[in-house]
């Protein structure tokens, strides 16, 4: 049976088509209050943004350079931890790999500054002394700028 | 004519692996009647500002760095301090309207650090470019003696000159500053519309490949609108443009290399300081003297 949609006929039906990526891997589960979950308040302490304000516009995403190389989608971000589902972010590559360009922050219609809100779960681990990247085992020590290898540590290393 | 003194900050990476641009800097502002004096006991300013709101640790050092300033600039009689460094200028500029704007932050600050002086919030970060368009870019075309009629250029201004919107030094989705700096020295500016897109900055410590994607995309679309050269401002964004070529035509075949420049070089160039002291052209990994012949 054909499928016909905005008047274009599609050769395989609709619920053959595979869900995105995201879904098939990551399993969310949707707590019971997550304003009262401490670590999304901590989160929210953190970066000092309301993260529920955020309407899933997709607006972050779609500017965002690093989008490519990510798990997580930022808007996807907002989305987990509006349902308050923090182990999914502190185990997803996202936020190891925004680059704080602020892309996204300059365009979100809400004013939500996103790349405090990827520190701020970058910081959950970081505080914990984590260290992302080992400052001993990093190559081409001769030749980096400086500002790369203080930015990489100071983002990455607690 | 006894040159103008002005305060400047250069930070870590002009003193190392960006000599290029300190000198080009250096030597086209003597050319302007300015000589920058390096801000006396300058410190690190930590590349990129601390996002964490319960953390008042990373702006001491920026804060240090003002009161500095300001200590110096009374002496001087110019409270602006010059920025060339993208990291640098957006530090400094940021945490100067930062603990403008929360003066609880400010005042722990100043009670964390009793050998200096309260910071006042008079000092005017400012970089080059803005330094620039202040003297003004029709003064700078009487200064052009050998224009770079011909050459076609890719401004690209990254990511911390232009966001977040407190800093930006230009609109922050079409910039022109550049631009209009460029074309006064004679050069063919092209529209390149990645201008303000993310190069991958300190990821190119340890994520290299991902880095050389975005290097591949950036040099590969600027080579599409017709550029020979791109000019820029930030020396990670050089590095990751300019090195990371290596590994992008490693993993593409239709790569095709681009040298990229500080639009300081260019401007030296123009004013027709080509002198490996001023220029430096070894320390650039795709050496631009090829593309630059006709002026040199």
């Amino acid at each position: 049976m054909d499928v016909i949609i905005h008047g274009l006929s599609l050769d395989i039906p609709l619920w053959n088509i595979k869900p995105p990526r995201l879904v098939k891997e990551m399993k969310y589960t949707i707590k019971k209050d997550p304003h009262q979950d401490e670590r999304v308040q901590e989160i929210i302490e953190i970066s000092g943004q309301n993260i529920f304000s955020c309407y899933q516009c997709g607006r972050c995403s779609s500017g965002c350079p690093m989008a490519e190389f990510m798990d997580v989608l930022p808007n996807q971000v907002f989305m987990f931890l509006q349902e308050g589902d923090v182990d999914t972010l502190l185990k997803a590559k996202t936020p190891w790999i925004c680059a704080a360009c602020f892309t996204c922050t300059v365009r979100c219609p809400v004013g939500l500054d996103l790349a405090a809100v990827m520190e701020a779960i970058r910081e959950l681990q970081l505080r914990k002394n984590y260290d992302y990247v080992d400052p001993y085992k990093v190559d081409e020590r001769d030749i980096l700028p400086p500002i790369a290898l203080v930015s990489n540590f100071r983002k990455f290393t607690p | 004519m006894a040159l103008k003194k002005i305060m400047y900050y250069p930070g870590c990476t002009l003193k190392g692996v960006a000599k290029n641009l300190e000198d080009s800097t250096l030597a086209t502002a003597r050319e302007l009647g300015y000589e920058f004096i390096e801000l006396p006991g300058w410190t690190c300013c930590g590349a990129v500002y601390g996002l964490a709101q319960d953390s008042v640790k990373f702006t001491i050092a920026n804060v240090r760095n003002l009161i500095k300033a300001q200590e110096y600039g009374k002496e001087i009689g110019d409270n602006r301090l010059i920025a060339v460094c993208s990291m640098c200028y957006n530090n400094l500029r940021r945490a100067h309207i930062d603990v403008m704007r929360n003066r609880d932050k400010l005042k722990t600050l100043d009670l964390f650090m009793d050998e200096e002086p309260d910071y006042e919030g008079n000092i005017n970060v400012q970089h080059y470019l803005q330094f620039l368009k202040e003297y003004g870019f029709d003064n700078i075309a009487e200064k052009v003696n050998n224009p770079l009629k011909g050459l076609k250029v890719a401004p690209y201004y990254g990511c911390l000159l232009l966001r977040p919107d407190e800093v930006a030094i230009d609109d922050r989705e079409d910039p022109h500053i550049m631009e209009e700096l460029l074309e006064i020295l004679g050069a063919e500016v092209v529209d390149y519309p990645l201008k303000n897109e993310c190069c991958g900055s300190y990821h190119t410590v340890d994520k290299r490949e991902f880095v050389a994607e975005r290097t591949y995309k950036l040099v590969s679309v600027a080579r599409d609108v017709g550029a020979d050269v791109i000019a820029t401002s930030c020396p990670l964004c050089f590095f990751n443009l300019d090195r990371r070529q290596e590994i992008a035509k490693q993993k593409h075949n239709d790569f095709e290399h681009m040298p990229i420049v500080y639009f300081t070089q260019l401007m030296a160039i123009a004013f027709g300081l080509k002198g490996d002291d001023v220029l430096h052209f070894d320390r650039h990994y795709i050496s631009p003297k090829e593309v630059l012949a006709p002026w040199l």
